[in-house]
């Protein structure tokens, strides 16, 4: 069901969502969280919140969906409620602000009244994210504030950006999508031989922050020399080598899709490693409410990588 | 340094098993079809297998490795509960073998050998292999024979693991229990064998633990101050259809209260872990199990019977004495309740009430701890006439949660006191799809994580508690007949009004 209340205030909104309860029983009873989405007319709003939807299937939560419309424009706040079929296992609140409304302080104003009680708040900028995320009017009502900074006009910027105004709770899509290749990397190692990694090589897209993040990830980690190479050219991370006295650990993944992972002594194995939809890096956030330290680190360590043109995969 | 790349606080990483492969027996099954192999697509498409992770069938079928392929395939279509991916299963479909054979088949095991042997140099699985015996438990010493006499069951390297893993039963009392312990602790030793006992796979029994001992609401009156009785349901709708021939002799309590409903009671009555490392839970669970003693006598705090045609759920269902296959001079149970008593000071004087059966009203697994009335009431007894018992319930399966039940005022202009409810929905909190507790409990098989498995100690004590109740019921005779679709015989309700209780209607 979708209820459009053009020309609304948060008041009658809330007695609005009672009613809507009343009616239909259950709604924001058992929400675990609030789920903040902040974007504006130039970024997709409906993919945005199928994004959203499909994500809160794993955690329901209350959606609200802040949508800053013209600043050259009367005051007006129009919203919109979606419940049951229209939201998926949540329920989406859709605030569009005109004028004085569409600026961040008058969007926290809004979303305060909204805010479920005493459940965390995570807030998601799919566009472009403000330069300080945890000192943003809306940032700061928030527990975790995820970022995306593959899609920033100029995503190498975006990540250094990232590193300067880093604050606990942030976290960034570019780091998300890691994780597999992050648990492939961690399990190869979990195996035997235990030698030490004496070098690494992480090549990918010119302007793919994960290549980025993820030398930065093994620079502090491992504390060895780390290369970030711009060979591969399709599909963002292209290539991983860590070097050990015993022969290195590849894994190479050329057309975006399938990965290959190659040990010394061992045959080669195959294994998916497509580029994960939104959704699940939002169902993956949203699992995880603590700060994420790893990534903090992962930024930090930027600094400290050493840039090249060799290829990952050629022998030094 | 080992594991350089991994940090505690580094909560994404998933633990991916290492290289490894799972050899099924009896993959021709139910189970394998419904739920083993399903569960290892989904662990495989959360990326949570190894790359290079083998699955191997062995089945008497004249099947080629294609076959069994197209087996997998289409159990996957049917029962996967994450949605199929056409990488994920050809990858995971590259690793999968056949082996043709009879459990008393040397050339079958020695060509199984090869096969693992091969998959070895091929996908690397590394000398790395757990055995599911899919398989009814009298094969159980044939092919443990096989397995050592083939070489399989060799865990020579350190760096390589052969692991086992069984499922119920474990046996239909405590002498073969031991028997069968014996036998597979020959091949494996205790530390390898993993025992399959689904229930604890599921989050809402895990959640027991983090309910009890995460939180201050709930421990404080955990108690015999406070607590009243509990009972532990595990209701099935369900008839015994064509599995009537293999049910007859081993019967409701041997076929759940003696694993599932113990295991439950271990969980809910047990004192907190110092950690909660396998050892640890074990010997907590061990201690709580070792305290528990039946309650005399026993003529009347235990009861059984065996379900008569009847209406369930709209559907005329027959008896069992008709069901296809079943011996009608058979006293075999398909009810089952018994009272169990904690010895501990913790529960001193509360009666833990077990039971569970087939063809009842719905399908249901609950713990509801029911406390006492409260000691004072400042109300007159017209005010409350419509009050009952507190209660925690603990809903298992389906819509997993917790339910508290508690007195509210009603409305109006006098003082009348109502039970309310208090829902908690797992699927309303957190996720609608969590894990089946099968691929939490083949990830841990994979991983050589204990924790969730009940290790031998626990086997054999729940046969030392039940044991009394079944050579009991064996002078017997026949049980009381009730009607499908209703809740228990008349016997039943006997054990509870003993005392001024009544059974919850689940």
């Amino acid at each position: 069901m979708i209820v459009d209340m053009p020309a609304t205030s948060t008041q009658q909104l809330n007695r609005k969502l009672v009613e809507l309860r009343e009616q239909s029983g259950v709604l924001a009873q058992g929400r675990i969280l609030t789920f903040v989405v902040v974007t504006d007319d130039s970024t997709n709003t409906e993919d945005a919140i199928e994004s959203a939807i499909e994500a809160s299937r794993q955690h329901p939560c209350r959606v609200i969906v802040l949508v800053r419309g013209a600043k050259k424009a009367a005051a007006r706040l129009d919203a919109q409620i979606r419940v049951g079929g229209d939201a998926g296992a949540s329920e989406v609140i859709v605030l569009r602000g005109y004028g004085p409304l569409a600026s961040a302080e008058a969007c926290a104003g809004m979303t305060i009244p909204m805010l479920l009680p005493d459940a965390p708040v995570v807030v998601w900028w799919p566009g472009q994210a403000p330069p300080v995320p945890a000192e943003d009017p809306v940032g700061r009502l928030a527990n975790r504030r995820i970022t995306d900074a593959a899609v920033e006009k100029n995503p190498v910027r975006a990540l250094e950006q990232r590193a300067a105004s880093y604050a606990p709770g942030d976290t960034d899509l570019a780091w998300t999508r890691l994780t597999l290749w992050r648990a492939l990397l961690a399990s190869a190692l979990d195996q035997p031989p235990y030698d030490e990694i004496t070098s690494a090589v992480v090549d990918g897209e010119p302007d793919s922050p994960s290549t980025d993040l993820l030398a930065g990830w093994l620079r502090s980690r491992l504390t060895v020399p780390v290369k970030r190479t711009k060979v591969g050219a399709v599909g963002g991370m292209h290539s991983v080598r860590l070097n050990r006295a015993s022969g290195p650990i590849e894994l190479i993944r050329p057309d975006g899709k399938v990965g290959t992972l190659t040990q010394p002594g061992q045959p080669q194995r195959l294994v998916t490693l497509g580029r994960r939809p939104v959704r699940d890096c939002l169902a993956e956030e949203l699992r995880r409410l603590d700060q994420d330290e790893t990534y903090e680190q992962a930024l930090l360590a930027l600094h400290d990588i050493t840039r090249g043109r060799a290829p990952a995969g050629a022998r030094r | 340094m080992r594991y350089p790349l991994r940090d505690p606080r580094d909560k994404r990483l998933p633990r991916i098993a290492g290289p490894s492969g799972l050899v099924i027996f009896g993959v021709t099954g139910d189970l394998a079809r419904k739920k083993l192999m399903p569960a290892v697509y989904d662990l495989a498409n959360r990326g949570l297998l190894p790359p290079g992770f083998a699955l191997t069938g062995f089945a008497r079928r004249d099947w080629a490795h294609e076959d069994f392929g197209k087996v997998v395939y289409d159990a996957v279509r049917e029962h996967a509960r994450t949605p199929f991916r056409q990488a994920v299963w050809d990858r995971l479909a590259e690793g999968i073998r056949f082996v043709q054979g009879t459990f008393d088949d040397d050339d079958a095991f020695d060509r199984l050998s090869d096969t693992v042997r091969e998959l070895d140099e091929v996908r690397g699985t590394g000398g790395n292999h757990a055995f599911y015996l899919s398989i009814p438990p009298g094969a159980f010493p044939v092919v443990c024979k096989q397995l050592v006499r083939s070489g399989l069951a060799g865990q020579d390297n350190p760096d390589q693991w052969r692991r086992v893993v069984i499922e119920k039963p474990f046996g239909h009392d405590l002498r073969s229990a031991r028997e069968l312990n014996a036998i597979v602790n020959d091949v494996f030793p205790e530390e390898s064998v993993f025992r399959i006992d689904h229930y604890l796979g599921k989050e809402t029994v895990q959640n027991i633990l983090a309910l009890r001992f995460a939180n201050q609401l709930f421990e404080p009156i955990w108690n015999a101050n406070y607590v009243d009785h509990v009972q532990i349901t595990m209701a099935e709708d369900i008839g015994l259809g064509g599995r009537a021939g293999y049910y007859d002799g081993i019967g409701a309590a041997r076929d759940v209260i003696q694993n599932h409903l113990l295991q439950l009671l271990a969980f809910t009555a047990m004192e907190e872990p110092v950690s909660f490392s396998p050892q640890e839970l074990r010997s907590e669970k061990i201690k709580v199990l070792s305290a528990t003693k039946l309650v005399h006598p026993l003529s009347e705090t235990t009861a059984r019977g065996q379900y008569a045609a009847g209406w369930q759920g709209g559907e005329r269902v027959v008896g069992l004495k008709d069901e296809y296959g079943y011996n009608p001079t058979a006293t075999t149970e398909t009810y089952a309740a018994i009272t169990v008593d904690v010895d501990t000071r913790r529960w001193a004087g509360v009666p833990f009430y077990l039971r569970t059966g087939k063809r009842l009203g719905r399908r249901v697994t609950e713990i509801a701890v029911v406390f006492k009335r409260a000691p004072h009431l400042p109300f007159d007894a017209t005010m409350t006439e419509e009050l009952g018992q507190n209660a925690l319930v603990i809903r298992v399966q389906p819509d997993e949660g917790v339910t508290m039940r508690f007195g509210s005022k009603v409305p109006g202009s006098t003082m009348e006191v109502r039970d309310v409810n208090m829902d908690f929905g797992y699927g309303l909190a957190f996720t609608e799809d969590s894990p089946e507790a099968y691929e939490r409990l083949i990830l841990d098989v994979l991983l050589g994580e204990p924790s969730l498995f009940p290790v031998n100690a626990e086997v054999e004590r729940s046969w030392q508690i039940l044991d009394p109740v079944l050579e009991r019921w064996v002078e017997q005779g026949a049980p009381q007949a009730y009607p499908a679709g209703s809740w228990g015989p008349a016997e039943a309700d006997a054990i509870m009004a003993r005392t001024g209780r009544v059974w919850r209607r689940p």
